[in-house]
C-alpha cells in the first residue's frame, strides 16, 4: 500500500483530470496484461489448431489474395506476395483493432458497470494484443520471404518505430470509433461494412502508380497510405521511409491519438447510461 | 478521515434510451424531443468515515445499488460531486468478469487485476483464496465446469482477499448455502475489526445489525434516515410491516 492516500474525485460532468485518468491506466497494468492474456488464449482454448489460428486465418486470406493479384500485377513488382503482405499486415492490424475494440467494450459492458476501470483499458488491451498478433504474422511473412527468396534486409531495424505509429494511429481511431458506438450500435455494422471499401482505395493490392495521376491527389487523402506506406518501405523496398513521409505519418498518428482521446474522454461520464 | 464523501449527489438517466441513428433522426424531426428524466439518485449528500460498517438497506428500486456504485466510482454523478479516498473494491456481482473458459486458479489472477491488483500481489495471496473456497480439486479446470456454488465461493474468495481500505459489497450475503453464508459474514466481520472500511446493500436486516454499527435507508432515491443501525433498521422494519398490513 503506497504511504499517500489516493483521492478521486468525480464531479458531474467533467471527465477525470488528465493526470488523474493516466495514472489510473498505469494503476491497472494488470489489468491490461490480463485483458490481452485472456484475449489471446480463450479465442483459440478449445480449436484444435489452438494458438496458430492467429497466424492461420490471416495467412489463408493472404494465400487468396496473393493467387488472385499477383496474376493481374506480375509484370510491375517481383515478389508481389512480400509486396502484398508487408501492406496487408499493417492495414489487417488497423481494420481488426477498430472493429475488435468497439466490439470489445460491447462485450464488457456488463463489467464495466460492476468494477471501477479506466474504460480505455479495453481499447488499449485490443491494440496490444492486435500488435501480438502482427508480432505473429511477421514471424510468418519472414519465412516466407525465405522460402521465395526475397532479401530481408538491414531496413527491417526500421519496424518497430512504423509499428509504434501504425499502433497509434489505430487506438487514436478505435478510441473515437468505439465512444460513438456507445451511443449509437449501427456504427460497428457501418464500420464493418466499410472496411473492405477503405481497403481497396489503400494502394495495398496494386500499387499507387498505376492511379491516373490526376487522381493521385485524392486517394494521398486517404491517411492509411502513409500508415501502410512506412510498414511496406522497410520490409519490401528495404529501405528507412523517406523524411516527409515519415513526419506525414506521425503527424497523422499523433492526430489521430489526440483526437481519440478527446472524444472518448469527453464521452466517457455518458457511457454507463448506454452500456 | 471521510473514505466516502458525497455532496449533493444525483444520477439521473432518460426514460428512454436512445439506441440507433434512425431513432435520433426520427425524434428529432418528429419534434418529440427527448424522454423525460428519471431520477435514481436525488440530491445525496454523506460522508462515511474510516473504519465504519455502514448498512444500506430500502426497498426494491430505491437506490441502494446506485448509491455504492456512485461512491465506487463507477457511476460518475449527473449532479454534485463524488470523492473517494484509499482502495476502494466494490463487490457488485459476485462472479462478475469470471471468464467460463479460463481455469478456476487463472480467473483468481483476471479478477484481482479487474479491482487493481498486480499479479504478484495476487499470486502471494492465491492459496489462501483456493484454500477458502474449498474448490481446490477443481482449481485448474475451467470455470464452464464449475456449479454455480462453486463459481459464487470462488468470487466471494478472491473478492474480499483483496487488502482494499474500503470495500463495498452489493446483495452477496443471500448467495450459497448456510454454511459458506455464515463464513462469509465472518469474514466480513474480520474486515470490521481489522478497521476496513465496509458499506454492504443487503435485503437481510439480521446480519446487518450485527454487522454495522450504523445504517442508511434509502426510498426513491433520497435518504430516509441515517443513524445507528439499531435505531434505523427498527424504524425501517416497522415501516414496512405498517405497509404489509395497510
Amino acid at each position: 500500500m503506497s504511504t499517500s492516500v489516493i483521492e478521486r474525485r468525480y464531479v458531474a460532468g467533467r471527465p477525470l483530470r488528465w493526470r488523474e485518468e493516466l495514472r489510473d491506466i498505469w494503476h491497472h497494468a494488470a489489468l491490461l496484461y490480463e485483458l490481452v492474456h485472456r484475449d489471446l488464449t480463450v479465442r483459440y482454448k478449445r480449436s484444435l489448431l489452438g494458438f496458430l489460428w492467429t497466424m492461420l486465418h490471416p495467412l489463408l486470406l493472404m494465400l487468396i489474395f496473393v493467387v488472385v493479384f499477383s496474376a493481374i500485377f506480375r509484370g510491375n513488382s517481383p515478389h508481389y506476395e512480400t509486396y502484398f503482405l508487408s501492406a496487408y499486415i499493417a492495414w489487417n492490424f488497423f481494420a481488426q483493432t477498430t472493429t475488435n475494440a468497439m466490439a470489445a467494450v460491447a462485450w464488457n459492458g456488463p463489467l464495466m458497470k460492476r468494477v471501477r476501470v479506466p474504460p480505455s483499458i479495453f481499447t488499449l488491451s485490443t491494440v496490444v494484443s492486435g500488435l501480438v498478433n502482427v508480432g505473429l504474422s511477421l514471424i510468418v511473412l519472414f519465412t516466407i520471404m525465405l522460402v521465395v527468396g526475397a532479401p530481408l534486409r538491414a531496413s527491417l531495424w526500421f519496424l518497430p518505430v512504423s509499428l509504434l505509429l501504425v499502433g497509434i494511429f489505430s487506438f487514436g481511431a478505435a478510441l473515437a470509433l468505439t465512444a460513438i458506438s456507445i451511443f449509437f450500435g449501427d456504427v460497428r455494422e457501418m464500420v464493418q461494412a466499410g472496411m473492405p471499401a477503405l481497403m481497396y482505395l489503400t494502394p495495398i493490392i496494386y500499387p499507387l502508380s498505376i492511379v491516373p495521376e490526376r487522381y493521385r491527389w485524392l486517394i494521398k487523402l486517404n491517411p492509411l497510405v502513409y500508415i501502410v506506406e512506412i510498414v511496406r518501405d522497410p520490409i519490401y523496398y528495404g529501405i528507412v521511409p523517406a523524411p516527409r513521409t515519415l513526419l506525414v505519418a506521425t503527424v497523422i498518428s499523433l492526430g489521430s491519438l489526440a483526437a481519440g482521446w478527446m472524444i472518448f474522454r469527453h464521452s466517457a461520464p455518458r457511457f454507463h447510461a448506454h452500456l | 478521515m471521510n473514505v466516502i464523501e458525497l455532496h449533493g449527489v444525483s444520477v439521473r438517466y432518460r426514460e428512454t434510451r436512445i439506441r440507433s441513428l434512425k431513432e435520433t433522426v426520427v425524434r428529432g424531426l418528429s419534434g418529440h424531443g427527448r424522454s423525460p428524466w428519471f431520477y435514481a439518485l436525488h440530491d445525496v449528500s454523506l460522508a462515511i468515515h474510516h473504519g465504519e460498517a455502514v448498512g444500506i438497506i430500502g426497498p426494491n428500486g430505491a437506490g441502494k445499488s446506485t448509491l455504492l456504485r456512485v461512491a465506487a466510482g463507477i457511476i460518475p454523478p449527473s449532479a454534485g460531486v463524488a470523492v473517494t479516498r484509499g482502495t476502494v473494491a466494490p463487490v457488485m456481482e459476485l462472479g462478475t468478469g469470471f471468464e467460463a473458459e479460463l481455469s478456476g486458479r487463472e480467473n483468481i489472477f483476471f479478477n484481482g487485476a479487474l479491482l487493481g491488483c498486480s499479479r504478484a500481489s495476487m499470486r502471494s495471496r492465491a492459496d489462501e483464496i483456493i484454500d477458502f473456497s474449498g474448490i481446490e480439486p477443481f482449481i485448474d479446470a475451467p470455470l464452464r465446469t464449475y456449479s454455480t456454488g462453486m463459481v459464487a465461493r470462488l468470487a466471494f474468495a478472491v473478492a474480499t482477499a483483496i487488502d482494499a481500505e474500503t470495500i463495498l459489497l452489493d446483495e452477496i450475503l443471500a448467495v450459497g448455502d448456510a454454511a459458506f453464508r455464515s463464513q462469509c459474514n465472518a469474514r466480513i466481520a474480520r474486515f470490521v475489526r481489522n478497521g476496513a472500511t465496509v458499506v454492504v446493500v443487503s435485503h437481510e436486516l439480521e446480519p446487518l445489525e450485527s454487522l454495522c454499527s450504523r445504517a442508511i435507508w434509502v426510498a426513491e432515491g433520497r435518504v430516509v434516515a441515517d443513524g445507528a443501525a439499531i435505531d434505523v433498521i427498527e424504524r425501517y422494519r416497522r415501516q414496512s410491516s405498517a405497509a404489509l398490513s395497510a
